[in-house]
């Protein structure tokens, strides 16, 4: 038994499918062509020297980032002292003890700061941390990553928490433990995966960040020595060199693009990996 | 008794015992005096009355809906985690009022614990782990009495001969029946004085039912059971006295003899004969 407009509305099908394909491959497609693009250019400039020595003066052949490599570590350890504890606390607050009407307003102003634009914070610890110190530091620049990690680690840690079964804490709290216990030993302990997921892509996500450090880190082509200094950070290095005359900066940028591009890759798949284990086993 | 025992019993009662009356040998361990729970504007349980006798298993039967669930959720205030919920009346714990300003909650859990109808070991912790959970989230650290604690709990749960070989496999790696029974042994580790069970066996195949139906009766040697079912036959099986609840209201209560074979209500006998609910 065939309809009439079978096979118009074969037709149909088939055209609506090929639509969604073709903006499915759009979404990968520029990630192909951009890692594709950093390796070419990037991968011939990584050697040793990359990685271990500091830049070269203006025009010099030869150097690397390692300060930058340094600092960007040094930058995220200070933003998840920061985003970390704030941000997973505020979490198991908004999952475990908010009220509903409250809860909406933490919710909604934390999804706004998701969105505000990186510049902006730079311009806020500018003016909350730069100018009260008398100068950009390394303080300022992790500050302000800190800062924007705090409704993404949020979020995601409410979202976790909410994911745990209420039986678990129905169970906990029927043998007589304390609601903060319950917390802490059951509920943020079955979820610590997720939660570790969400630190580690915010984590990520402000590594790459150049705007704010702009205003707060500023930059630097040697060593920091205190946390006072302005710091190096490869995004802030790769602007630099980007914007540069010489063809040596150019290569070094790419090279540096490459090694940023590379870590955050990793995180997250370090990410997928964590999380496949979770689903594997049976709760 | 090590040390950290001695820190841990004083903290399970309401008030020290020595203070009390000894109660008289057949003193109910539970009595319910005009419970009414409301959540929010709806009246859930409407005025209940009863007396649950100690080392008895106490059936609470009825149709969905009727209360069963919130009448036992009342008896250690987990009811509370429902911010709307509120109670009228009287409970008291072999004379100490549970809803006492003084009381915490917590305290009152310690002594009145509670099976759930899904079994919920935690799902990051191994056997053992489970078993000691409710001790060691109580500041229990010792290893030997953990380990006393662990086997002597999972005999009462009929467990043990099963699980002894993998104490430290984890705990969802039990079976559907195993995991309940664990979740008993959870609860009877802290050393309850009430066990409450909320259809403990509805979601377990006829085998695993049977085997917590002989656990239920094995465990009122030493403890109170108060038992929430759908199943006319366990309550039939299982218990010593009979509830029956419909809509909030408490329409019987006696031996459970009485309310299969001769009960004086029609709604009663109605519903134990299966002619609704």
């Amino acid at each position: 038994m065939t309809a009439p407009n079978h096979r118009w509305r074969q037709f149909k099908s088939a055209v609506v499918q090929v639509l969604t394909l073709a903006c499915a491959i759009l979404v990968i497609t520029p990630l192909v062509l951009v890692f594709y693009h950093l390796v070419r250019l990037g991968f011939s400039s990584l050697n040793w020297a990359f990685f271990t020595q500091l830049p070269r003066a203006e025009g010099e052949v030869g150097g690397g980032m390692a300060n930058a490599i340094a600092g960007t570590f040094i930058l995220l350890a200070q933003a998840a002292l920061v985003g970390l504890p704030i941000g997973v606390l505020g979490g198991i607050y908004l999952s475990e003890y908010g009220s509903s009407h409250g809860n909406w307003w933490i919710r909604f102003a934390a999804d706004i700061l998701n969105g505000v634009p990186s510049i902006i914070w730079g311009i806020v610890v500018y003016a909350l941390l730069v100018v009260p110190m008398h100068g950009f530091s390394a303080l300022a620049g992790g500050g302000v990553l800190g800062l924007m990690m705090i409704p993404l680690v949020m979020r995601t840690t409410e979202e976790v928490l909410q994911l745990v079964p209420g039986g678990y804490r129905e169970a906990a709290l029927a043998l007589g433990i304390a609601k903060w216990k319950t917390i802490v030993q059951i509920v943020v302990r079955t979820a610590l995966k997720g939660i570790v997921t969400g630190v580690l892509l915010a984590l990520a996500r402000v590594a790459g960040e150049t705007a704010p450090l702009l205003f707060t880190a500023l930059g630097n082509q040697y060593w920091a020595h205190k946390l006072t200094e302005p710091i190096a950070a490869m995004p802030l290095q790769i602007f630099i060199y980007a914007i540069g005359p010489y063809d040596d900066q150019h290569r070094q940028a790419w090279a540096g693009a490459l090694v940023l591009l590379l870590l955050i890759l990793a995180v997250n798949i370090g990410v997928r990996f964590l999380t496949r284990d979770r689903f594997q086993k049976p709760s | 008794m090590p040390p950290g025992e001695e820190q841990f019993i004083p903290q399970t009662r309401l008030e020290p015992r020595s203070e009390l009356p000894a109660p008289a040998a057949d003193a109910p361990a539970l009595t319910v005096r005009n419970l009414s729970v409301y959540f929010g504007a709806n009246h859930v349980l409407k005025q209940v009355s009863l007396d649950i006798a100690a080392h008895a298993v106490t059936a609470i039967i009825g149709p969905s809906g009727c209360g069963k669930s919130t009448f036992l959720r009342a008896l250690n205030r987990m009811h509370e985690l429902t911010p709307e919920a509120h109670i009228d009346g009287e409970i008291r714990l072999f004379g100490d009022d549970i809803y006492s300003r003084q009381v915490e909650p917590v305290v009152v859990r310690r002594r009145v614990g509670m099976v759930f109808q899904k079994s919920n070991p935690f799902p990051t912790m191994s056997v053992a782990e489970n078993v000691t959970v409710g001790l060691r989230l109580n500041g229990i650290r010792g290893r030997k009495v953990l380990a006393e604690r662990t086997e002597q709990s999972l005999r009462m749960a009929a467990l043990w001969d099963e699980v002894k070989d993998r104490l430290h496999a984890p705990a969802v790696s039990l079976s559907g029946g195993q995991q309940q029974r664990l979740c008993i042994a959870r609860a009877l580790a802290v050393q309850p004085e009430v066990l409450l069970m909320d259809e403990p066996a509805s979601a377990l195949d006829p085998l695993a039912t049977a085997r917590i139906e002989d656990l239920i009766v094995q465990l009122k040697k030493d403890y109170t059971i108060v038992i929430v079912t759908h199943n006319m036959q366990q309550a039939a099986r299982a218990s010593d006295y009979t509830a029956f609840l419909y809509l909030g209201e408490l329409v019987e209560f006696g031996t459970t003899t009485k309310i299969f074979t001769n009960p004086s209500q029609k709604r009663t006998e109605d519903y134990v004969t299966g002619r609704f609910g």
